[in-house]
């Protein structure tokens, strides 16, 4: 079985942002980056089901060249090879030319299953895999929470508001989407990083140009407005901050 | 040209879901500053549950009808809703940010070469010119997007971006119902169903000390433990905390997890995604502790400590218990 695991490098979660000169994006210079969180969890369970079943996980990321840290890491920790489709000029596009050059990359590959993220931390679309199946053609699942694929069928478990869920069987080669927590992720090991070396990372170009029909431009970036007036306490200092709650806590909110 | 709105309606189980009164509210807004009219969609609902959209003030409800739209599956509503689409050749298509419609919306807009504007939590529509908002970086950032091109603009917004009881009310216009073709379906749905009964049912409580990812290790919730326990409260987490296994799920906060509104909800160390204010917003009085002042968090909060949860906590904790002798 060939898994194809589409994987997106983003900002580090605890990032300081700051908006751009241009006032259209962030600065992305002093920014540090890490992959998305629930692909990571997508590479985890193509890991999970090749254990199973045997076969090849294929890794594809699009973006500059420091996404290759991105792929060097999920090699490291089982994928089988990767593709780099190398772009500087992709990401602030929307998520039509995102899914489109990624089903590009993937088509020649035939897999059997094509597993991304529910939706990647910086832009949040929440889109481009659903779009890269429907330009695949394959069924898809989204919000994936337990796969079953123990036997000839594919059954997936997916989870819907509020604590309900639903189990649905799909016909297959098909893309589900995977959220985060669906297993626990496993850690690279030192053999894995070894081994990682000698791994094949093919490097390809973007099928379409940056921009090409593209249809919702950003106009400008800026840090939310503030809708509640919150009170901050401490001015910095964490221990007065906590004695004037506790205070606040009794006097004002009545709760002590 | 492209002219007009259809705003979808979304029904489960025999029932509208409110946040589709949401959407029509939006798509309202946008009719009065655009000067086009609102349709409203249903699929696969019967004559009585299509009925209760005539209620609103559009220009009409399109019922769009097969029976393969009976159980939700993205392959049937994707093709019954781009019949619509190409039969009102609209200039814009409203839904609400739900997880049924993040499930088939992408497949629709991909069949006219376009993705949604997705999760939108504004917009401003004068004079034809429409800038549509929405938030990135999880909530860190907001951005104007601004739609250009021919052929209709699909845009979602996230619940309680505008306000149900803000959609007027007034004669639903002409019901129109539209046999509809659906291909092949390739995915079977089963019933729908909720894990077996949650050992904690965290809307009873009075106080809830939540940790987020800041907390950094199992072995730190020790700490808001012993806070939540002096308060005579409950423990619960943001979702990170629950998918590494460090507490249990029925403790999650959030749209996947449980809606809560206790008297006082202390916010340790977590960002504020939208995904997680929704399941706590109601609280009556919101407490964030966060390193960062930017935290989205503290938007919501009535009092916020920019600060290192771990000196801040220890010290609440000895205080509160001074307060109580
Ligand atoms: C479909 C979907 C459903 C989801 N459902 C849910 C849900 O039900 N519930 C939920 O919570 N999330 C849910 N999420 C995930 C959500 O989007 C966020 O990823 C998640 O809420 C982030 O959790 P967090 O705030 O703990 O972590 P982070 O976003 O990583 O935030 C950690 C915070 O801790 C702060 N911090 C770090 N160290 C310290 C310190 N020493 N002292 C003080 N502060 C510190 C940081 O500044 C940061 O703000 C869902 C996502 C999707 C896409
Ligand atoms: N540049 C990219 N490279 C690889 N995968 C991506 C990229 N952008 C998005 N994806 C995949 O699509 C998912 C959803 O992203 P989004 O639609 O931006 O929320 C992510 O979790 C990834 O699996």
């Amino acid at each position: 079985m060939k898994i194809v695991v589409l994987m997106k490098q983003v900002p580090n979660k605890d990032a300081v942002l700051r908006v751009r000169g241009d006032g259209k994006w962030v600065e992305e210079g002093d920014l540090s980056f890490e992959v998305n969180e629930s692909d990571g969890y997508a590479l985890e369970e193509a890991l999970r089901l090749k254990e199973k079943k045997g076969g090849e996980v294929v890794v594809v990321t699009l973006g500059p060249q420091r996404a290759k840290s991105v792929i060097k890491d999920a090699l490291a920790r089982g994928a089988d090879r990767a593709i780099h489709v190398v772009a500087d000029d992709f990401g602030q596009a929307g998520a039509f030319a995102v899914a489109k050059v990624l089903a590009e990359a993937v088509r020649d590959e035939q897999p059997d299953l094509v597993l991304a993220g529910l939706q990647s931390d910086d832009q949040g679309f929440g889109q481009t895999g659903v779009i890269a199946a429907e330009l695949l053609g394959l069924p898809h699942a989204t919000i994936v929470i337990d796969v079953d694929y123990s036997g000839e069928q594919l059954r997936v478990k997916r989870e819907l508001e509020s604590g309900w869920y639903q189990w649905y069987t799909m016909r297959t080669p098909a893309l589900l989407t995977i959220q985060s927590g669906i297993s626990q992720i496993r850690y690279a090991t030192l053999k894995g990083i070894m081994a990682a070396k000698k791994k094949e990372i093919r490097e390809v170009q973007p099928a379409i140009a940056a921009g090409d029909g593209e249809f919702q431009t950003v106009e400008r970036v800026y840090l939310p407005l503030k809708q509640k007036q919150t009170q901050f306490l401490g001015d910095g200092d964490a221990k007065k901050g906590a004695a004037q709650l506790a205070e606040k806590l009794r006097n004002e909110a009545r709760i002590i | 040209m492209s002219n007009g709105i259809l705003v979808f309606i979304e029904h489960r189980q025999g029932a509208i879901n409110k946040v589709s009164f949401e959407a029509v509210a939006a798509a309202q807004q946008l009719g009065a500053g655009t000067g086009q009219e609102v349709t409203a969609v249903v699929l696969g609902a019967d004559a009585a549950l299509a009925n209760e959209v005539t209620g609103f003030k559009l220009a009409g409800v399109v019922s769009a009808e097969n029976p393969k739209l009976a159980d939700y599956t993205p392959d049937a509503y994707a093709d019954a809703f781009e019949q619509v689409v190409r039969a009102r050749d609209p200039q814009y298509v409203i839904f609400p940010h739900t997880y049924l419609v993040r499930d088939f919306a992408p497949k629709l807009a991909a069949r006219f070469g376009k993705g949604l504007v997705s999760d939108c939590i504004r917009m401003k529509a004068e004079g034809g010119s429409v800038v549509f908002t929405r938030r990135l970086f999880q909530g860190k950032m907001d951005a104007d997007v601004v739609a250009k091109g021919d052929g209709a603009v699909f845009a979602t917004f996230q619940s309680g971006a505008y306000r149900g009881d803000q959609a007027e009310r007034g004669e639903g216009g002409t019901a129109e119902s539209l046999q509809v073709e659906v291909g092949d379906v390739r995915m079977q749905p089963e019933a729908p169903f909720q894990e077996v009964k949650q050992a904690v049912d965290l809307s009873k409580t009075d106080v809830i000390v939540a940790v987020g990812r800041g907390i950094k290790s199992q072995e730190n919730i020790a700490l808001a433990q012993k806070l939540a326990e002096l308060l005579g409260g409950d423990i619960a987490a943001s979702r990170p905390i629950c998918d590494a296994g460090w507490l249990p799920i029925d403790r999650q906060i959030g749209s996947s997890g449980q809606t809560v509104a206790p008297k006082l909800y202390i916010a340790l160390g977590i960002s504020g995604a939208i995904q997680h204010l929704v399941g706590m917003k109601n609280a009556g009085t919101i407490v964030a502790v966060n390193k960062d002042p930017e935290a989205p968090i503290f938007d919501i909060a009535d009092y916020g400590i920019v600060g290192d949860l771990f000196e801040v906590v220890p010290t609440l904790t000895e205080e509160i218990q001074k307060l109580k002798g």
